[in-house]
């Protein structure tokens, strides 16, 4: 789960790292409020879950509260990759004289977070690790210690960081792996840390990611979870313990099993299709998982057919089949269904499809091959009528 | 015995709420010697028929048990990772889905210090087909032989077994190593024990995307390799930035991507299959039955 800059600087500052005065506003008057009470010059800075915000003019300067107004009214109700702006974080305009970069994530290869700190700061961190990676210095905590003094101060001076800054710089990155542990993070970034002209170090961003996994654990950050419009249908899916991604093909796909589903979505790839969703019901496939699942595919009105990929283990395969056959008795969906049933007792489960209002294939691939060929004859009948 | 586990090994099943009663029960019926169960506060009772125990540790005292199962949910599931590591047990299986990250990264540096080997969590478990089964993969799909498995993912690990049984090929052992971030038995480590296992005569890596495993265990098969392998990678098609399903399953800037899998596997001279069902013939032809 992602949180907002000024939700992640809030929690920074609970921590005891410098942040810079800030306030959020929904409307430019809000905004002008806000830079009046603040004293400008102020930052307006958009409120979106994506990186790339000052690229994509999320990012403004402003010289007075008349001037906060005009960026707000320029910046909400903008569209930065996708997501539309609806609120700004006014903050006071730091005094900038360089720019430092400090992250902790996990490092899966080392099973460890790692620390990264590095004197070029402000620019994609993913990059500046293609291009320079000695501009890094890493250091790997333990989980069971987190950061301590000696790595911290390490850091510092293995990534060059000016000698008036040392002290305060490796005080924020323990204070960060703090705020790592402590949130049950993914990911915390602060890029750019600004090094101020009187000396003074300030967090001028702040991400921080949670995981999802741990939110139990964290009631306060996850009253913080937002969804965007385009994401109910995902939010939908996880509330019945699916685990559903929207993608931007026409072949709807429903299977049990992360991998058999990933596995699904290439198959239809291989065929010269193209997925509309991934959906994974999780274990078994009753009835009820199968009906709630094809209504979360079918509302997508892009999905011309959907494929059914379910691998009967210790739900068995005629089992699966009954349940699909309830669906499609009682509510038929409108477009086609392509069923494709393996493991224990799919032959009984096939048997027991033969003349149902759908398509049964015993392989994988020869029911992406289907479910591809019927999605395309779906699109060419939509089209037909207008053409006559 | 082939690895991980074999006719002798001597399971307890941590977590004897429904889904561990349900599957202690059918891995008895395969043949597995599930020896108790622990239940705090429940010592000294019977479940279905096993004893239970207030602890791991008097559990391991009183049965000689030495592989563990962890149905524990998800909140409480570091506690039973650590208490089964902590009475010393050789093998422990995490069936749990959902532990977080961090809950994970502190199991796994207590592991470093301890002698035992943690498989999962959020995987089927692992099987040794004939001899014993500790796990929650359906038994029908699996048949003894050399080609030893290991795999991320659950039900397409029982397609594949279920392709390669059909084929005529059995499986020496199948180690689902599990689809989160971090996990105990990553992907390179699972190899490695396949590798050097005398019972297996040829490997199959199934993979996905998200992390490196994969391109670490072709590196390893590359310098190391006795065997023939062949492998497969799912989710080609998936966009960056999305997760699909598996916590680890997830394309982040230049990481993780099924090319870089690819690619790596290839170099190594590991054919990859396109297809699932192209892997049975993959194996043949890597065996020289073609």
């Amino acid at each position: 789960m992602k949180l907002h800059e000024y939700q992640a600087k809030v929690v920074l500052a609970r921590a005891g790292i410098p942040v810079p005065e800030g306030r959020i506003a929904a409307t430019a008057q809000e905004a002008e409020d806000a830079a009046r009470a603040i004293g400008a010059p102020v930052a307006v800075k958009a409120q979106v879950h994506v990186g790339g915000r000052g690229k994509a003019g999320g990012i403004r300067i402003a010289k007075s509260p008349a001037d906060a107004r005009a960026a707000a009214s320029a910046i909400l109700g903008m569209e930065i990759k996708g997501l539309r702006v609806e609120k700004v974080y006014v903050e006071r305009a730091a005094d900038v004289r360089s720019e430092l970069y400090l992250g902790i994530t996990l490092d899966r290869d080392r099973r460890r977070p790692v620390v990264m700190l590095s004197t070029v700061g402000g620019m994609d961190i993913e990059e500046v690790a293609a291009s320079t990676p000695e501009k890094i210095a890493r250091g790997w905590p333990s989980p069971l210690l987190g950061l301590l003094p000696f790595e911290a101060r390490s850091l510092v001076f293995a990534a060059g960081v000016p000698p008036e800054q040392r002290d305060a710089v490796a005080d924020i990155a323990l204070r960060l792996s703090r705020v790592y542990g402590e949130t049950d993070a993914t990911l915390v970034e602060i890029n750019p840390l600004f090094v101020q002209t009187d000396g003074s170090v300030l967090a001028g961003d702040a991400k921080l990611e949670i995981d999802d996994n741990a939110l139990f654990r964290q009631p306060d950050l996850a009253k913080l979870r937002e969804v965007a419009k385009d994401e109910e249908a995902e939010e939908r899916a996880r509330a019945l313990g699916f685990s559903f991604v929207q993608l931007d093909g026409d072949v709807g796909i429903i299977g049990n099993g992360a991998g058999l589903v990933m596995a699904t979505l290439d198959a239809v790839r291989n065929a010269g299709g193209r997925a509309a969703n991934f959906l994974d019901v999780g274990g078994g496939a009753k009835e009820a998982i199968v009906r709630a699942a094809l209504e979360i595919v079918l509302s997508n009105p892009r999905a011309r057919s959907v494929l059914i990929n379910i691998f009967g283990g210790i739900t068995r395969g005629d089992e699966v089949a009954k349940g699909i056959l309830d669906v499609v008795e009682r509510h038929p969906p409108r477009v086609p269904l392509v069923v494709r049933l393996s493991g224990t007792q799919a032959e009984a489960g096939r048997r027991l499809l033969e003349g149902a209002p759908l398509e049964s294939r015993a392989t994988m691939d020869d029911a992406a091959a289907e479910a591809v060929r019927l999605a395309a004859a779906e699109a060419a009948g939509a089209e037909a009528p207008r053409a006559r | 015995m082939s690895v991980l586990l074999g006719r002798d090994t001597r399971v307890i099943v941590q977590g004897m709420g429904r889904e561990g009663r349900f599957h202690a029960q059918r891995m008895k019926e395969y043949g597995t010697k599930v020896v108790g169960g622990t239940k705090p506060g429940a010592g000294g009772a019977l479940i279905d028929g096993l004893p239970m125990f207030d602890t791991v540790a008097e559990a391991v005292d009183e049965t000689g048990a030495n592989a563990s199962i962890v149905f524990v949910p998800a909140p409480a599931a570091m506690d039973a990772l650590l208490e089964a590591i902590d009475a010393g047990i050789d093998l422990v299986i995490a069936i749990t889905e959902g532990i977080p990250v961090a809950d994970m990264l502190k199991v796994v540096a207590v592991l470093e210090t301890a002698a035992t080997t943690l498989v999962g969590p959020n995987g089927p478990g692992a099987i040794t087909p004939g001899e014993s089964k500790i796990g929650i993969m359906p038994a029908e799909n699996f048949s003894p032989g050399g080609v030893g498995f290991v795999s991320r993912s659950g039900t397409l690990t029982y397609e594949i077994a279920d392709l390669l049984t059909r084929a005529g090929l059995g499986q020496s052992t199948c180690i689902g190593v599990g689809g989160d971030p971090v996990i105990g038995l990553p992907t390179p480590d699972a190899v490695r024990l396949l590798n050097e296992d005398p019972a297996t005569e040829a490997i199959v890596i199934v993979g996905e995307i998200g992390g490196s495993a994969e391109e670490r265990a072709a590196l390893y098969m590359r310098s190391e390799g006795k065997k023939p392998a062949v492998a497969f990678i799912a989710g080609r098609s998936a966009p960056p930035g999305k997760r699909m399903g598996h916590a680890g399953a997830i394309v982040s800037g230049s990481q993780g991507t099924a090319e870089s899998k690819i690619r790596a596997f290839r170099d190594a001279g590991i054919p990859v299959a396109d297809a699932p069902s192209e892997i049975p013939q993959l194996v043949q032809e890597a065996l020289g039955r073609s």
